[in-house]
């Protein structure tokens, strides 16, 4: 079987289960609920305050609420030994990598979907920018955050108190991604700046970082 | 070897001493911030040597990532662990100078804020290697050692651009230097760079040693059993 399709079957199968369980969208959805509502409710900001400060808030609650779901990457796999059975059969490690990573991509983007509404309603955005380069930024910055969050929770599941560990090793290392998808938010909806130069550099990010995990993830996962 | 440390030890304090008595005493106090630009003698020569300690720690990994040879991991933990000490001394000693110059303790500064990600990354590469319960923690650790690498020029330039279209509270460095500070400047850089050496050197055979007592309590566990027989 080819790269593409064992990809496609994990994938189908990871998306199948998420389907049927729910596990893992229902955590975020409500984790990103409270983190809006909180927020919301100590910040209290009016529409142009909320302009200045909603980029921040917006990609605070989806990096929280995405690390919830990153923790769930691989755990199922722990149960009955899959991933011991992965690691012996003959498909490629890459192909799970970008099964799990395109699988929490789409959580993720469900996830942006759903709260994107509710950020608008609670903190009366309007963009004065061009709103439709939202769009490229939050599939460029998902990308950027899950990717390492998929790369690095393989990692942590190698750790004692794992849960910890993720967001310990990913947070540092997503500081330039970080900063690029608040400031193309900030600049979007405050229409002052362009937000050309963040979408960049996410981009040049995501190129740099995905050919690193794809480079090293069989590495990792031969890690035990 | 063995013996070669001590007399390394008393060079090195030796060197400290001198360092440390040109920078406080022989040195010219600097006309516009008086003696408080004194701690730019520790301030700098730590910020260099924590970056060297942080490349060698990469060059290190990579090594063992290709080679999978101890002796490149045991030199990535012991540069990560003194660059750590060094990067803290620097930020630091950095808002101690920054309060009475600048006026402010710190600022989101592009050499500041790389600085800070590089510690917060090598924290997290310190922290991988105290959880993991792997046997692989050094494949693991080189792996994350990668990414810190790739990372920092993505932070440096990023701040770069973030920090240039805003306004700049403050702007420090530039212009000349007076001669006979910067070669005070460059005797502590050395005096610090042999400091570094002389722990790295001897938490290297700390490691080492703490991995062979393992190693033969592990082969010594395994014969156990059969001398009971």
């Amino acid at each position: 079987m080819s790269l593409a399709a064992i990809t496609r079957a994990t994938l189908a199968k990871d998306l199948r289960l998420e389907w049927r369980s729910r596990d893992a969208i229902n955590s975020m959805l409500f984790f990103a609920l409270l983190v809006v509502v909180v927020f919301s409710f100590s910040f209290d900001p009016n529409a142009e305050e909320s302009r200045q400060i909603a980029g921040g808030l917006v990609w605070v609650a989806f990096l929280f609420a995405a690390v919830v779901a990153l923790n769930q990457t691989w755990a199922r796999e722990l149960r009955n030994q899959v991933l011991d059975a992965f690691r012996v059969s003959p498909a490629p490690a890459n192909s799970l990598f970008l099964a799990k990573a395109l699988g929490n991509f789409i959580f993720v983007c469900v996830l942006e979907a759903l709260m994107t509404p509710l950020f608008v309603v609670f903190y009366k955005l309007r963009a004065l920018g061009p709103a439709w380069q939202l769009i490229p930024v939050a599939v460029l910055g998902t990308w950027a955050l899950v990717v390492n969050g998929t790369f690095f929770a393989a990692m942590s599941i190698r750790t004692r108190s794992r849960e910890i560990m993720l967001p310990l090793l990913l947070f540092p290392i997503s500081i330039p991604a970080i900063l690029a998808m608040v400031n193309a938010t900030t600049a979007i909806l405050t229409g002052e700046l362009s937000a050309w130069f963040w979408l960049v550099l996410l981009a040049t990010y995501d190129v740099v970082f995905t050919i690193a995990c794809l480079l090293l993830f069989e590495t990792v996962l031969h890690a035990e | 070897m063995k013996r070669a440390f001590p007399i390394f030890a008393v060079l090195t304090a030796l060197l400290l001493s001198y360092a440390l008595y040109e920078a406080l005493v022989a040195a010219p106090t600097e006309k516009t911030m008086g003696d408080v630009q004194r701690i730019f003698y520790y301030h700098v020569p730590s910020a260099w040597t924590a970056f060297l300690l942080f490349l060698i720690n990469f060059v290190a990994s990579v090594v063992y990532l290709i080679r999978r040879s101890h002796t490149a991991d045991i030199v990535a933990v012991v540069t990560a662990e003194v660059g750590v000490v060094f990067c803290t001394v620097v930020l630091v000693t950095g808002p101690l100078w920054a309060r009475p110059v600048w006026g402010i303790w710190w600022t989101w500064d592009v050499r500041l804020t790389s600085t800070l990600v590089l510690w917060l990354i090598y924290v997290s590469y310190l922290m991988l290697r105290r959880f993991s319960t792997s046997s692989q923690t050094p494949l693991l650790a080189a792996a994350l050692a990668v990414f810190g690498a790739l990372d920092v020029p993505l932070v440096y330039f990023s701040i770069w651009i973030f920090r240039t279209q805003h306004p700049q509270p403050v702007i420090g460095g530039g212009g000349s230097i007076d001669p006979r500070m910067l070669h005070i400047l460059l005797l502590n850089w050395v005096a610090f760079l042999c400091f570094a050496a002389l722990i790295c050197w001897s938490r290297y055979r700390l490691e080492r040693l703490r991995r062979e007592v393992e190693e033969t309590q592990a082969l010594e566990s395994l014969l156990e059993p059969r001398s009971l027989r």
